[in-house]
C-alpha cells in the first residue's frame, strides 16, 4: 500500500505544517471551515489542531451524511418501518440517529421492527429479491457521492419489475448548504461566525466536480480548496488557503486534482439528472428549510417512491432542546458548548445526531480530541 | 480402560446428511453422533470413558479457569474455522494468566438441518487444533435447535490450566513507566473473517493470525516471571484492550502509531472499508506490559518463537488521573484512542 503512506508522510506533515506557521501572519486570524465530515474525522484522527498554528482555526461544517438529516426524516423513517409487512434497511449508522421521543431505528428494531443493515444499495436489492412477501425500503442518505448507487438500484428495481422495493429518499446537495451557511445571519449580518474560507468537499467533488463552488468563491467572496481526505490533503488545502487570504485572493482551487476534475463525472450526473428532480426546499438539522437543496424521486419511477407508497409524515419535529448539534453545523458553536457534551451525551448513547457517526463532530472530538479539554481543567 | 465403541447399524451419512431434532434428543440418534463425529476426532482417555465429566489429577498450586463462546460468521475463514478459534481462544484465555494450559471442555449448539459434512470438519479442525496444542477436549456436550433459533453452529470452550510457581499476571498491574510491547502485526484476523463476508465481496490473501500462544509465554514467562500483564487483543483489537487494562490499572498510556505493526495488505484492506486496524480483532497475538528494564529480554523472547517475530515495542504506561490511551499519530499530532462506540462500520461517504 504505496499509495496510502505517500499521503501519510510524518515527514512532509511536520514540513508542511511549518510552512503555514510561517505563511500565517500573526496578526490576524484564519477561519477555515471544512465542510465535510470525512475532513472532520481526518483533523481529529490525526490531531492535525496540534500542527496548527493557534491563529488557524478549524471549524466543522455540515458535511456528515448522518448529522444533517432532521429528527422528523427519522421520525419518518421509524413511521416506514412499522407499517405492517415493510422491511426496512438502511446504511449502519443510521441506525442509532435520535429521533423524537428517544427513538431511533435501532430501538424500533429491538421493539420488533423488522429493520436491516446493509451495506450497500445492492444488498438492499437482493434483500427485496430474497423475501417476495415483504414490502422492503430503502432508507437512503448522503450527499452526491451516496445518490448515483442509489439511482442504479432504483433503474435496476424497474428493469426486474421488483414491485415489492421502494426507496426512501433523503439526498442532499452541497453547494446549497455551503451557501444557506453564508446566508445565515450569525455570518452575514451579525458577523458573530467568522468564515474566511472552505476547505471544499473530496468524495462529492468527484461527482460534481470543481465548478459549483466558483459561484459562492465568487459572489461571497470565499476562497474554497477541494481536498482530499488524507491527513496531508488537509494539511496542503490549509497551507493553499492561508496563502490566498495572505493574497486577497477567492479563488476555486483544486488540492485533490488526482481524483477531482472542474466539470465531474458526466455520466454519473446524468445519471442522477434521469432519476431524481429537485424539491423545492428540503430541511436540515440546524440549518433549516433550504431551498433546492433535496431529491427527491422522478415522476417516470413513482413506483419506488416509500413518499409515494405511502402517506409518509412530513411533519417538522423539533431537536431535543440542550442539544447544540443545529448550532454546530452551522459553525456557531463547538461540541463542548453543549451542556450535554461527554455528560448525557456520549457515542454510546447519542442525544443527537452530530455524536453518532465517526464524522460527526461531536463524536469525533469526543473520540479522539477531549484529552486536551480534561487536561486543561484536571 | 476404554469402553467398546458402540456399533451402530449403518454409519453416519456425513457426505449428504444433516443434524436434525433426534441428534439432540438423548437417544441412539445422539449416541451415534457423539461416538462417530465427537470421540473419534477427540479421542483421548478421559473422553473415551464415556462419562459426563471427566476426572483427573492436577498438581498442586494455583490454577485459573476460563470459558469463552464462540459465534461467528462465517464459520469457515482464510486460516481457521470456529473450531480451531473455539481451541485457540481459550487456550489464550488460560495463557494469559501465564498458566500452561491442562483441559478442555467443548458445548456445541448445532441448528437443524446444519449439514453433517460441516460439522465433521469444524470438529477435526478443533481437534487437529487441540493435538498440536497438546491440550485434550476432555469432555463435552450436544445440542441441536430448532431451525432459526440458532445461527448454524455456537460453540463454547472451557478451560483449565496451572500458574506456574510465583507468576501473578494481572490486568491491573500496570504502573506509569511500564513498556508496551505487542506481539505481532495487528489486525489480521478482523480483516481475513470480513474479507469472507459475502456482501463486503473483496478478495484479500490475508489469513488469520488464529493460534495457540501458550508455548510463546511459556518461554516469556521463563525469561521474566514478573510480567505484568498479558493480554489477546481479540474482540475490539488493540484499542479496546489497551483500555480495558489502563481503566483496570489505572493508568494513562501513550503509544506511537508508527511503531504499531500493521500489515501493508491489512492497511490497505481498512483503508477501503474504511476501518481503522487498532479496532480489528487479532486471534494469535498478545499484548505484554512489563518494567521497562524487562523490555528489550521480553522481545527477544518473543521474535525468537515462530508467533513473535514482528514482536514489537509500542508505547509506554503514564500517569494520567482520565486514563486516557493517547496515540501519537504518523502525522504528529496526538489524539484519544478510545473504547469503540458500536460496531465498526464501513464508512458510506
Ligand atoms: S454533544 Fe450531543 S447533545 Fe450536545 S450537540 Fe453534540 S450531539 Fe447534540
Amino acid at each position: 500500500m504505496k499509495y496510502i503512506d505517500e499521503f501519510r508522510d510524518g515527514q512532509v506533515a511536520r514540513a508542511l505544517a511549518r510552512a503555514i506557521h510561517a505563511e500565517a501572519d500573526p496578526a490576524r486570524t484564519y477561519h477555515i471551515m471544512e465542510f465535510c465530515g470525512g475532513h472532520t474525522h481526518a483533523i481529529s484522527r490525526y490531531g492535525l489542531e496540534d500542527l496548527l498554528p493557534g491563529n488557524v482555526r478549524m471549524i466543522h461544517g455540515p458535511g456528515c451524511p448522518v448529522c444533517v438529516l432532521p429528527v422528523g426524516r427519522v421520525d419518518a423513517a421509524i413511521w416506514l418501518a412499522r407499517q405492517p409487512g415493510v422491511t426496512l434497511c438502511t446504511y449502519g449508522d443510521m441506525l442509532r440517529v435520535p429521533g423524537s421521543k428517544r427513538l431511533s431505528l435501532l430501538k424500533a428494531k429491538a421493539e420488533g421492527c423488522d429493520i436491516r443493515m446493509v451495506y450497500s444499495t445492492q444488498d438492499a436489492l437482493k434483500l427485496a429479491q430474497s423475501l417476495p412477501e415483504r414490502q422492503v425500503v430503502f432508507f437512503a442518505i448522503g450527499f452526491e457521492t451516496t445518490t448515483p448507487p442509489t439511482a442504479v438500484a432504483i433503474r435496476q428495481a424497474a428493469a426486474l419489475g421488483l414491485a415489492n422495493f421502494s426507496v426512501f429518499c433523503n439526498h442532499v446537495l452541497t453547494p446549497s448548504a455551503i451557501t444557506q451557511i453564508l446566508d445565515s445571519p450569525e455570518v452575514r449580518e451579525l458577523g458573530t461566525v467568522r468564515l474566511d474560507a472552505f476547505i471544499g468537499p473530496a468524495h462529492v467533488s468527484t461527482i460534481i466536480g470543481s465548478a459549483p463552488y466558483e459561484y459562492f468563491a465568487e459572489e461571497y467572496q470565499r476562497p474554497v480548496v477541494i481536498a482530499g481526505f488524507e491527513p496531508l490533503d488537509v494539511l496542503q488545502a490549509v497551507r493553499m488557503l492561508v496563502r490566498q487570504l495572505n493574497d486577497g485572493r477567492f479563488d476555486v482551487e483544486n488540492e485533490f486534482s488526482r481524483a477531482v476534475t472542474r466539470d465531474g463525472n458526466a455520466k454519473a450526473k446524468a445519471l442522477v439528472a434521469d432519476t431524481f428532480e429537485l424539491r423545492k426546499s428540503f430541511e436540515w438539522r440546524g440549518l433549516g428549510l433550504v431551498p433546492y437543496s433535496g431529491l427527491r424521486i422522478k415522476e417516470c419511477f413513482a413506483a419506488f417512491d416509500a413518499e409515494r407508497r405511502w402517506d409518509v409524515p412530513a411533519d417538522s419535529v423539533a431537536d431535543n432542546k440542550a442539544c447544540e448539534c443545529g448550532a454546530i453545523l452551522r459553525g456557531v458553536k463547538k461540541p463542548t458548548d453543549c451542556k450535554l457534551f461527554g455528560t448525557v451525551c456520549t457515542p454510546e448513547n447519542p442525544m443527537g445526531s452530530c455524536m453518532v457517526s465517526a464524522e460527526g463532530a461531536c463524536a469525533a472530538h469526543w473520540t479522539y480530541g477531549r484529552f486536551r479539554d480534561m487536561k486543561a481543567d484536571a | 480402560m476404554t469402553l467398546p465403541r458402540r456399533t451402530h447399524p449403518r454409519p453416519l451419512d456425513i457426505a449428504s446428511g444433516r443434524v436434525d431434532l433426534t441428534h439432540g434428543g438423548g437417544g441412539r440418534a445422539m449416541a451415534q453422533l457423539v461416538d462417530e463425529l465427537f470421540v473419534a476426532a477427540f479421542d483421548n482417555e478421559a473422553l473415551n470413558r464415556g462419562n459426563d465429566q471427566a476426572a483427573f489429577d492436577v498438581p498442586g498450586g494455583r490454577m485459573v479457569m476460563t470459558t469463552d463462546g464462540y459465534v461467528i460468521s462465517p464459520l469457515f475463514f482464510p486460516g481457521g474455522d470456529i473450531g480451531s478459534l473455539a481451541v485457540h481462544g481459550t487456550v489464550n484465555d488460560v495463557a494469559m494468566a501465564g498458566a500452561v494450559p491442562l483441559s478442555l471442555s467443548a458445548g456445541f449448539i448445532i441448528e437443524e438441518g446444519f449439514p453433517l459434512a460441516d460439522l465433521k470438519r469444524v470438529v477435526d479442525s478443533m481437534a487437529r487444533a487441540s493435538r498440536e496444542a497438546g491440550v485434550p477436549v476432555v469432555t463435552g456436550d450436544t445440542k441441536v435447535v430448532e431451525k432459526g433459533k440458532g445461527d448454524g453452529l455456537f460453540i463454547t470452550t472451557a478451560g483449565i490450566g496451572m500458574v506456574p510457581p510465583g507468576v501473578d499476571i494481572s490486568g491491573d498491574k500496570a504502573r506509569p513507566g511500564d513498556a508496551i510491547l505487542v506481539s505481532g502485526t495487528m489486525g489480521d484476523h478482523g480483516v481475513a473473517v470480513m474479507s469472507q463476508r459475502e456482501s463486503l465481496g473483496f478478495e484479500t490473501a490475508i489469513l488469520s493470525d488464529s493460534a495457540a500462544l501458550h508455548t510463546m509465554v511459556a518461554q516469556m514467562v521463563a525469561a521474566v516471571p514478573g510480567i505484568r500483564t498479558l493480554r489477546d487483543p481479540t474482540r475490539g483489537g488493540l484499542a479496546a484492550t489497551l483500555n480495558e487494562i489502563a481503566a483496570q490499572s489505572g493508568t494513562g498510556m501513550l503509544i506511537r502509531e508508527t511503531d504499531v505493526p500493521v500489515r501493508d495488505a491489512v492497511r490497505g484492506a481498512c483503508e477501503l472499508l474504511g476501518l481503522d486496524p487498532l479496532y480489528v480483532a487479532n486471534e494469535g497475538k498478545l499484548i505484554c506490559i512489563c518494567a521497562d528494564a524487562d523490555a528489550e529480554r521480553l522481545l527477544q523472547v518473543m521474535r525468537a518463537h515462530p508467533l513473535g517475530r514482528d514482536a514489537a515495542r509500542i508505547g509506554t504506561c503514564e500517569a494520567d488521573p482520565h486514563h486516557f490511551v493517547r496515540m501519537e499519530t504518523g502525522m504528529g499530532g496526538v489524539r484519544v484512542v478510545d473504547w469503540l462506540a458500536g460496531e465498526q462500520l464501513p464508512r458510506i461517504c
